[in-house]
């Protein structure tokens, strides 16, 4: 049973690795940014997990800037994918622009809340 | 009103008029059209709201409106920041108010920003101008709203109907007259456009555009506390769509960015702080933000792997995670008391008899009451029939846009029926409903009149258009009353269309633009009477009693005190602290005794009461008294309320119970009553209000005496005597 799953597991990592192979370079360093923006968000819940959440509102506006850096990128991600058929209008510059916008919105007013 | 039926006809004229001129100019006509058809819309549903001006004067209504009058003379006094760090001494003596952490300050920054800019433009307006008409200012700014709203998620032709019938509907004008200069004023437009602007950001999947809306929410939060019907309808919406395997990347961009940003920015206002993160109310959107993270990460791997028998193990692996870990964070966060349960006003609206078991401060207000089918006619007249009509035709034409405005449409109807004051909040998804209706079915109607005409005009040499229509004049000819139908069917609708108009008219005009504060009654020969008591005695607080003056009255009528006659009050409208209104309660339901020592603990100097036996006003403390009794027994088990009924009835009369008339409210009421003739043919001391002779003629007071009553008796003050010197 162990032994089965073990299998799977490492069938369907590789059948992965094997399919992602093939995305093209910016989806790549766009999904590097992401992993790293997650990384950066658990590391903090793991240091607010050991120390504390006293300042709360400071945990919170540095989990948050994690995970609406990241999913802001995953939005650009969506857009920009040439596979999407919803966003074919929609230029890589102008989805570019808005990730832009959204992201100096965000951390401006991360910036008011992290006091 | 008519103008969506005007319009149809007007185009239709126009075409048969402009059949020669070139295609170019037809559009613009139409532009023209269209955007002078908005213009009018906006005026009338400015003008409209003024009948209240009119009618009597420019000032404030109510209750509520008062304080927001109040912190925002301070606001444009004193200055923001002071504003942000103001506590309030002159209320909830002796516990005081923070103001500047207990508010919503949206409704406030908006008026003192009007305020600025009209003062830099070089209008010397007086703030209480800009107050009263804040609220007409953005009604006609949400008839803009619905106008683009409908155009999204119809055409621009219901767009155009949902403008002009939100602008004159009943149900929305109820809280945005000229002088009611509460949150919901700017609520309503903040609300409908986060709704407008995320559905413009699921239909076209842009950043932009959900940055739009999470703004709009930033609005709508630091407005009115309705913003958790935003936060739980988006979720719920989005679940919906991806339970019925409508989920798109469109959705995912619309709603993670919106959900993340406007968290964020939501929890800049200090009276929502981190509720978004530790409330029961918000973990929905929380939870379905999650789910579609996992939901995204399914359907990319899903894209990735070839192989289904893998994806199918990756699948039940990954939900098995999932629902696991959101059981375990939702059961830890809620047995550790991270995340406070439901809220009771939140219950009490999923469960309308909630309120009336546990909370009577909010069953206790009466526009918390469930609404009656009559208020839903009164409210929404024509609409209602067309409400159901429209719901077929977004059924009809089902699309992501459609789905939102009929779950809208759907829940706030809800809501409405449990709460009068929801009403409001169902009302422009009805309007924008109905709209559809109203423009699909005359629109169908009038492709039927004008296809014939073209018919017996240009013939059927028109290619694939003129086959079309040929083969419907083949249908007509078949059925030679389609055409005569139809044109009934149109005068119908501008009929039924027409009555709307008149029946709003008439409403607002009637109904909704009394300030409640000045009273008008017709007199015996028809003449209007007006009854100026309650700023009488306002002024006569603020003129004639010490500066530091504590007033005890019953909550209502706190906001005013403090606004109007500028005195410290024990309790007022805010309500957030329930045992201070039932100690309020309790001294007011207590023999005199009892409640001078209760009042002398509280460092009240005068009383108010309320009393509306002389002119018949029936709103009066008398008629509020058995909630007090039931707030005060709630917290001080002393006060029971069968002690104030006889047989489970409530009366004041000779067979009323010995401790009602006795008790310090019935004394403070009915006060030297017994001498006075109030009717014609009846004996003294005869109550118009509840239309019985009093039981209790010989009222003496020992504790307090008289100060002040109004010229028609509805408001009377009591000075609170200082302690004997002597036994």
């Amino acid at each position: 049973m162990v032994r089965s799953t073990g299998n799977d597991a490492q069938a369907l990592f590789h059948a992965l690795r094997s399919a992602y192979a093939a995305t093209p370079t910016n989806l790549k360093i766009i999904d590097l940014f992401v992993g790293f923006a997650v990384c950066t968000a658990l590391i903090q819940v793991a240091y607010m997990a050991i120390v504390g959440s006293f300042p709360f509102n400071s945990f919170l506006s540095g989990v948050l800037s994690c995970i609406g850096t990241a999913v802001l990128a995953v939005c650009l991600r969506i857009q920009v994918n040439k596979e999407n058929k919803e966003f074919k209008d929609l230029a890589p510059e102008r989805a570019f622009a808005d990730f832009v916008l959204c992201n100096l919105v965000l951390h401006l007013v991360i910036m008011n809340f992290l006091g | 009103m008519v103008v969506g039926n005007a319009e149809s006809m007007k185009s239709d004229l126009l075409s048969s008029l402009s059949i020669r001129w070139i295609k170019l100019k037809t559009k613009q006509q139409e532009v023209l059209i269209r955007v002078s058809i908005l213009c009018l819309v906006y005026i009338l549903a400015f003008i409209s709201r003024l009948f209240s001006v009119l009618r009597y004067e420019s000032m404030i209504h109510e209750f509520d409106p008062y304080f927001n009058y109040r912190t925002t003379l301070f606001l444009t006094q004193k200055g923001f920041y002071e504003f942000w760090n103001w506590f309030d001494s002159e209320s909830w003596y002796p516990l005081g108010r923070i103001i500047g952490g207990t508010l919503y300050p949206g409704l406030m920054v908006t008026a003192a920003l009007l305020y600025w800019s009209l003062r830099f433009l070089r209008f010397a307006v007086h703030i209480r101008e800009v107050c009263v008409l804040t609220a007409p200012f953005f009604a006609s700014n949400t008839t803009l709203v619905a106008y683009f709203f409908g155009k999204e998620i119809w055409d621009s032709g219901a767009g155009l109907v949902a403008a002009a019938l939100i602008a004159i509907c009943p149900g929305y004008i109820s809280r945005s007259v000229a002088g009611s200069y509460d949150n919901e004023g700017v609520a309503i437009f903040a609300l409908l456009l986060t709704f407008y602007l995320f559905v413009r950001a699921v239909n076209t999947g842009s950043l932009a555009w959900a940055l739009a809306s999470a703004f709009g929410y930033f609005y709508m939060v630091s407005a009115w506390g309705g913003y958790v019907f935003i936060i739980n309808l988006i979720p719920l919406y989005v679940l919906v769509l991806l339970l019925t395997g409508r989920y798109s990347m469109r959705l995912y961009v619309a709603y993670n960015s919106m959900y993340v940003l406007g968290m964020l920015l939501a929890m800049q206002i200090r009276f929502v702080g981190f509720q978004h993160v530790q409330s029961g109310e918000h973990m929905a959107a929380m939870g379905v933000f999650f789910l579609m993270q996992v939901f995204y990460l399914l359907d990319w791997v899903k894209h990735l792997l070839s192989d289904t028998k893998l994806f199918q193990a990756f699948l039940r692996v990954t939900v098995t995670c999932a629902v696991g870990v959101g059981v375990i964070a939702l059961g830890v966060g809620t047995a550790s008391g991270y995340i406070s349960p439901w809220t009771g006003r939140f219950y009490s609206l999923l469960d309308p008899t909630y309120a009336k078991d546990h909370i009577p401060i909010i069953a206790s207000v009466s526009e918390h009451q469930p609404t009656a089918w009559s208020s839903f006619m009164f409210d929404f007249h024509i609409l209602l029939f067309l409400f159901p009509a429209g719901l077929y035709f977004c059924f009809k034409r089902l699309s992501d846009a459609t789905i939102f405005i009929v779950m809208y449409g759907l829940t706030s109807m809800y809501f409405a029926g449990v709460m009068v004051r929801l009403i409001l909040v169902a009302t422009p998804a009805v309007c924008l409903i109905s709209a559809i209706a109203v423009s699909a079915t005359i629109k169908n109607l009038t492709y039927l009149l004008r296809t014939k005409r073209k018919v017996s005009q240009t013939g059927s040499t028109e290619g694939i258009n003129g086959a079309k229509a040929s083969s419907k004049a083949l249908l007509d000819r078949s059925q030679p009353f389609q055409k005569n139908s139809a044109i009934a069917l149109l005068f119908g609708a501008f009929y039924l269309l027409s009555k709307y108009a008149t029946h709003c008219n008439w409403v607002t005009s009637e109904a909704y633009s009394s300030p409640s504060i000045v009273l008008a009654a017709r007199g015996a020969h028809g003449d209007r009477v007006i009854f100026d008591d309650y700023r009488e005695a306002y002024f006569w607080l603020r003129q004639n009693t010490p500066q530091d003056a504590k007033v005890m009255s019953w909550w209502d009528y706190g906001y005013q005190i403090t606004a109007m006659g500028n005195r410290t009050v024990i309790v007022d409208n805010n309500t957030w602290n329930n045992t201070h209104i039932a100690t309020v309660g309790r001294a007011m339901s207590s023999y005199e005794d009892e409640a001078y020592e209760i009042m002398r603990s509280l460092d009240v100097d005068y009383v108010l009461v309320v009393f509306g036996g002389v002119t018949g006003y029936s709103s009066d403390d008398i008629n509020k008294f058995l909630w007090m009794v039931r707030i005060g027994g709630g917290v001080f088990p002393v006060i029971k309320e069968p002690h104030y009924l006889v047989n489970g009835e409530y009366r004041v009369d000779k067979g009323a119970s010995p401790k009602m008339l006795n008790c310090l409210m019935y004394k403070l009421s009915y006060y030297r009553f017994g001498e006075l003739m109030t009717e014609y043919g009846k004996p003294p001391g005869y109550d118009r209000a509840r239309g019985v002779e009093i039981g209790n003629k010989d009222v003496k007071l020992e504790y307090l005496e008289e100060a002040f009553t109004t010229s028609n008796w509805i408001v009377r003050i009591y000075k609170v005597k200082p302690p004997n010197n002597r036994w």
